[in-house]
């Protein structure tokens, strides 16, 4: 149970997708312009990138390893992200209309999140088991959430400052993204993978 | 008898000049605890201000006059020498001169200016300025040297050898810089706790005194009377500086009461390493920190708590820079939350 923990923070704030290991940028910049679309971008890559890495492990081990096909791993697990994004799709339209009503939008932008794919192939080099991958995902989600909703909230202030000319847009915002990744390096020692 | 009413005739409150009036107090405030400090540490406090004062001013005239705007009005208001104030009471006092220039660079221009100034920016400059020193410049941001006191083996520089080394780099002959330095009580108490000492034993050691270590401890006492003015002229508000201390002492006091040998006792922490400088000085910036009451309590609680949290388990010796660069990242999200409601409203 302490181990998961560990992972669970390792993955979230240690090791932060976005703001440390700098995975997943492309939702990061483009969907935090608001804070409610952000919630809603967080929720829906946490749902996929927790499925997605359950996934890549059994494709790993059941599939890749069982006919040493492990040169064919980057291939195998894009394919795999595109399916898990096409499942959880597909399962929220069909059992609960209110989740796909409120992720629908977002859950095919995932699919150029490569935070997702940067899961899977962390968590095959690592050896992790089935149990340990899926705290993996989920850590990396929420540090993903927790990365996505700070930046959209201070995108609103921004979008409010007197910014000099060249700095407008998405300078700004990677500048403060990057004093973000400063204050994130402040958790490095609290859990070691 | 009449009732006496102190009603005069609009405008009721005058303002003039507020900013400049409220850091000149915060500078006002600061200096008992650099006075402490240059008797204690030496020359380099006062050097690197010097030093970070110049860029300061440098650096905010330099972007204003590339945006054409007009500079008098914001070199005159103070901001940019409380940044300067703030960053060299962070920075060791044996650095090169490189550090505080850099350090206040990047604290002016990024982390203020490129935000739109004074009142625009996210996130509070000076610590900017000294967590990218910390990251990037290890070894330099790590010299410390022992207070002065009768029985500690400590070597200070005279004015002149300290500005030689600042500027040029050299130290008089016979001596390097590992002569000069020392671990500071929270590196010793860090290392310590890792390698299986108890924190009684620690803290018997000559650099360690009443509550935090000896000298740092007097500058701390400084600091918090220089907050106490702060606080009783209204420049500060009480939330932020007592939730703090409430965030930072209630694990610190839970935790040694669990465990008194493998944990820091709460004074420690109290007396020790930014945390009277942040908790009455940084935390409080009222441009990055949090402007709801409630949310000041949160904001302040919470840099406590991340504080404690990074000394005990992190990485690093302190962590309240870190501590206070997450929480103005979360302010906008915190003030969203706890704003009051409008009055009639529900």
């Amino acid at each position: 149970m302490g181990e998961l923990l560990l992972i669970v923070v390792a993955a979230a704030l240690v090791n932060n997708f976005v703001l440390v290991q700098f995975l997943g940028l492309c939702p990061f910049m483009g969907a935090s312009r608001r804070l409610e679309g952000a919630i809603g971008m967080a929720l829906a890559t946490g749902l996929v990138l927790t499925a997605a890495s359950g996934l890549s492990f059994l494709v790993d081990r059941f599939v890749l390893q069982r006919f040493e096909l492990q040169y064919l791993r980057i291939l195998g697990f894009v394919v795999v992200v595109g399916a898990s994004i096409q499942l959880t799709n597909a399962l929220a339209r069909r059992f609960s209309p209110l989740l796909h009503r409120v992720l629908g939008v977002y859950v095919p932008l995932i699919a150029s999140n490569c935070a997702l794919l940067g899961v899977a192939l962390l968590n095959s080099a690592a050896s992790r088991s089935f149990v340990a991958a899926l705290f993996y995902g989920a850590g990396a989600s929420v540090g993903f959430g927790i990365a996505l909703a700070l930046i959209a909230g201070l995108r609103e202030r921004i979008e409010r400052a007197d910014v000099p000319m060249p700095f407008r847009g998405a300078a700004i915002v990677f500048v403060t993204a990057g004093i973000l990744s400063l204050a994130f390096l402040g958790f490095a020692g609290f859990a070691r993978l | 008898m009449t009732m006496h009413f102190d009603v005069a005739p609009a405008p009721h409150a005058r303002a003039l000049d507020a900013v400049p009036l409220f850091m000149r107090r915060v500078l006002y405030a600061l200096a008992p605890a650099a006075v402490t400090y240059t008797w204690f540490f030496g020359w380099g406090l006062l050097i690197n201000f010097l030093i970070a004062a110049v860029t300061a001013l440098l650096c905010e005239g330099a972007v204003l006059r590339l945006r054409g705007r007009s500079t008098r009005v914001a070199l005159n208001d103070g901001s940019a020498l409380i940044t300067a104030a703030l960053l060299s009471f962070a920075l060791p006092p044996l650095v090169p001169a490189w550090i505080p220039v850099l350090g206040t660079a990047v604290a002016i221009v990024i982390a203020k200016q490129l935000f739109g100034g004074l009142g625009k920016n996210l996130f509070n400059p000076a610590m900017v300025g000294y967590v990218f020193l910390l990251v990037s410049f290890p070894v330099e941001m790590t010299q410390w040297i022992p207070p002065r006191m009768g029985d500690i083996d400590y070597m200070h520089l005279s004015l002149l050898g300290q500005l030689e080394y600042s500027f040029l780099g050299r130290l008089p002959s016979g001596l390097d810089v590992d002569t000069l330095t020392r671990a500071t009580p929270l590196d010793i108490v860090k290392e310590g706790l890792r390698s299986a000492h108890s924190f009684d034993e620690l803290r018997g050691g000559s650099l360690f005194g009443d509550f935090g270590g000896r000298g740092w401890e007097w500058v701390a006492n400084l600091i918090a009377v220089g907050g106490l003015y702060l606080l009783l002229t209204g420049t500060i508000r009480w939330q932020i500086p007592f939730a703090l201390f409430v965030g930072l002492l209630a694990p610190a006091t839970a935790f040694y009461w669990i465990d008194p040998h493998h944990y820091a006792a709460p004074e420690f922490h109290l007396f020790s390493g930014a945390s009277m400088l942040g908790a009455f000085f940084i935390a409080t910036d009222p441009v990055s920190a949090s402007t709801t009451n409630r949310g000041r309590l949160v904001y302040g609680a919470s840099i406590g708590f991340l504080t404690y949290a990074i000394r005990t388990w992190g990485g690093y010796p302190d962590g309240l820079a870190f501590a206070v660069l997450l929480m103005n990242a979360a302010v906008p999200l915190i003030d969203r939350v706890t704003r009051p409601r409008i009055y009639g409203r529900r």
